[in-house]
């Protein structure tokens, strides 16, 4: 950081300017905490078990610049325009530069009955201050590093959703999560909370964007609490360049019976991580959870997730697959855990890796903690490189050898598009992983 | 169209072709039969380019070109199918597809322009009675979940969608029933033409009634022993292979 302290003392400073300016919030109180256990975590090293082969600390010691209560800076619309993901026409926008919710960038068009989207500070101060007292941090109790207690300790400039009871949100939401690199190396934190009530149903999709030729790092966390008989969908889209490095944790606590779909799609960018936490806290809840990291260049994406059964009669599916090219690594980390409460649990995993290069690599690991004995668990991963006797039989039929990998490889990612639900954005990840594949061709 | 002079291959170390000669002219249908691990399934390879195999000596012509070094899908460009024994399941990649961007590579290769997709549905759906292949069944992911008749259809049907000049079919009566293989030979004898030449690689007499050769070959140990018409399929599903074992054990040195 800019200061050429240690990032600890840099943040501790930055921590007391926010706690000054902001006094009378909710907010306060989760930040001191996130500061606190800031304070114990530090910044994950590499000998850190959940941290080993991302080497976030490098990060930190890097010229960024985090301002804290900024103006959000000015974006032209044709910035913007550049930004927008297809479908647009038909999708609630919430845009934020810098970690700042930008309410003028942003634009809502489903009706204030069925949804609502205000900043984090004024839900902290109004109805919903007990609820967001109640679980903004949830996820601190499940990821003990402290990145995400980091983002916790800023917790100030996002946004609380709130789908209403009963309502299926016909338009899609869009996050966008927008970095003004332009003038110097910017770090970011955003932090979100998202309410799903009874019976609603809403799809979101998130992307990442950074505009300028300076470095940006982005600490974004967001959680969902979903209630009964609810669905929900979230989609990450990370496509940025080797300049952008996230750490994108989602945690999605599921309050009752109720069904989310999770699809993360990485396909650029400098180092990438993601979490994403699943906790299955009442019977019947469904959890699907997949990704796709198709990746080259030096880009790494590193995967964690967990699934955390602890009421019985739950299910979850999961499935991640990789492409890594030239020096690309991934890293994938699967935890499935069953309480001992939670029999009956019927959990999946499975991880599958394909490496173009002899330079590219993956680590992947699946474990599994269960403490019920009546579990279907099971767990599976695979690397290896493009099956020959399939990328022979196409050649047999007159197709060239990078036509036949491009088919191939489309075709390993095809079952994970399928599951995004969003047609113009499946559609449009689609293009980008053609193109992508067919750009190979050298 | 197709000459096959002294070739002699094998994996790695392992020879498994000793010296083979055959000749196969346009409109003609040859059958090269032999029992097991006689070599068959390993002519077929070498011809279509699958990798892992090497040629220590013997030259293959195939319309004027050096076959053995075009790849495979050059090959297939000149015009050789291949219609395997085990095909492959590739998920993700529907069989619509596949063809397609097959169908097209071979026409932007030979200098024609590309089929559009409406020209190319078109002829899809023509060619598809003939198999008596669902639509859907091409909709879906090539061979993915497909029954072994179903796979072996779909084998047939490329070939008739790519029209190549030379078709070798290996094996493609195995894990066939009765129903299945009329079906399959149908379509066969529907690409049978002056024009076209046919190399049908069989352990089994069955199919060649359906599909009759103008010439059967005897393959064992890696060379044609024996070649005939058609009724030297008939003889040696009477005798069984064991009549050709031992006529060329008598005329082999020890």
């Amino acid at each position: 950081m800019r200061d050429m302290m240690d990032p600890v003392k840099y943040f501790t400073n930055k921590h007391q300017q926010l706690q000054d300016l902001k006094k009378d919030s909710a907010l306060s109180v989760i930040r001191n905490k996130g500061l606190e256990a800031f304070t114990r975590l530090g910044i994950p090293t590499l000998k850190h078990e959940e941290w080993k082969h991302t080497r976030i600390s490098g990060l930190f010691n890097k010229d960024f610049e985090y301002t804290i209560d900024q103006a959000v800076p000015s974006l032209s619309e044709k910035e913007i325009k550049a930004l927008r993901l297809p479908g647009h026409e038909e999708a609630n926008e919430i845009v934020f530069v810098n970690g700042c919710y930008s309410s003028s960038l942003s634009r809502i068009s489903t009706g204030d009955h069925q949804l609502r989207i205000m900043p984090l500070e004024e839900a902290a101060q109004n109805e919903y201050r007990e609820f967001v007292s109640k679980h903004l941090g949830h996820s601190g109790n499940y990821l003990k590093d402290g990145i995400n207690a980091l983002n916790t300790a800023f917790a100030h400039e996002g946004v609380f959703i709130h789908v209403k009871k009963g309502h299926a949100i016909e338009y899609p939401i869009y996050l966008y999560h927008i970095t003004d690199s332009r003038s110097n190396n910017s770090y970011s934190q955003v932090r979100n909370l998202i309410h799903v009530s009874e019976s609603a149903q809403v799809q979101m999709v998130q992307t990442f964007a950074t505009i300028g030729p300076l470095e940006s790092f982005t600490n974004e966390v967001t959680e969902i609490v979903a209630e009964r008989d609810s669905i929900t969908s979230f989609y990450k889209i990370q496509n940025e360049n080797s300049n952008a490095n996230l750490v994108s944790t989602t945690h999605i606590h599921q309050i009752g019976k109720s069904q989310t779909h999770t699809v993360t799609i990485s396909l650029d960018g400098g180092i990438v991580r993601n979490n994403l936490n699943m906790v299955l806290d009442a019977e019947n809840c469904e959890s699907h959870l997949s990704g796709l990291y198709l990746i080259k260049g030096q880009t790494h994406v590193d995967n964690h997730t967990t699934v955390d059964n602890v009421k019985p009669n739950c299910f979850s599916n999961e499935l991640y697959k990789g492409i890594m090219d030239e020096q690309a690594t991934g890293v994938f980390n699967g935890k499935i855990f069953v309480r001992p409460q939670a029999q009956k649990t019927n959990a999946y995993q499975s991880n599958k890796n394909v490496l173009l290069s002899d330079k590219a690599s993956v680590n992947t690991k699946p474990q599994l903690e269960i403490f019920a004995d009546d579990v279907k668990c099971s767990h599976g991963c695979t690397v290896g490189s493009l099956d020959e006797e399939a990328l022979f039989y196409l050649r047999s039929r007159g197709i060239g050898e990078k036509t036949a990998q491009s088919l191939l490889l489309h075709g390993f990612a095809a079952d994970i598009l399928e599951n995004i639900k969003i047609k113009p954005i499946r559609d449009y990840i689609d293009h980008l992983i053609t193109k992508r594949l067919e750009y190979d061709e050298s | 169209m197709l000459t096959i002079r002294n070739l002699h291959a094998g994996i790695e170390e392992r020879e498994i072709l000793n010296g083979i000669n055959l000749n196969i002219k346009a409109g003609e249908v040859h059958a090269i039969m032999g029992p097991n691990g006689s070599g068959k399934s390993t002519l077929a390879s070498v011809l279509a380019g699958r990798e892992g195999y090497t040629v220590s000596r013997g030259k293959v012509d195939f319309l004027g070109k050096n076959l053995l070094e075009l790849s495979p899908e050059d090959r297939a460009r000149e015009g050789l199918f291949l219609a395997f024994q085990y095909p492959v399941e590739i998920p993700g990649v529907s069989t619509t597809n596949f063809i397609k961007t097959a169908l097209n590579e071979i026409r932007k290769y030979n200098g024609e322009e590309p089929l559009d997709a409406l020209g190319f549905l078109k002829l899809m759906k023509e060619r598809m009675k003939l198999l008596q292949i669902d639509q859907s069944l091409l909709s879906r992911s090539l061979n993915e979940g497909f029954s072994g008749g179903e796979k072996k259809r779909n084998e047939i049907f490329q070939m008739i969608m790519l029209q190549p000049k030379l078709a070798i079919l290996d094996e493609t009566d195995s894990g066939l029933d009765i129903d299945a293989l009329r079906i399959v030979a149908q379509g066969v004898n529907q690409f049978r033409s002056k024009e076209n030449g046919i190399l049908v690689v069989t352990h089994y007499q069955r199919l060649l009634d359906y599909i009759v050769p103008d010439f059967v070959h005897v393959l064992y140990n890696g060379r044609i022993v024996k070649s005939g018409t058609k009724e030297l399929a008939l003889e040696l599903e009477e005798k069984g292979y064991d009549f050709i074992k031992n006529t060329t054990s008598e005329t082999e040195p020890a």
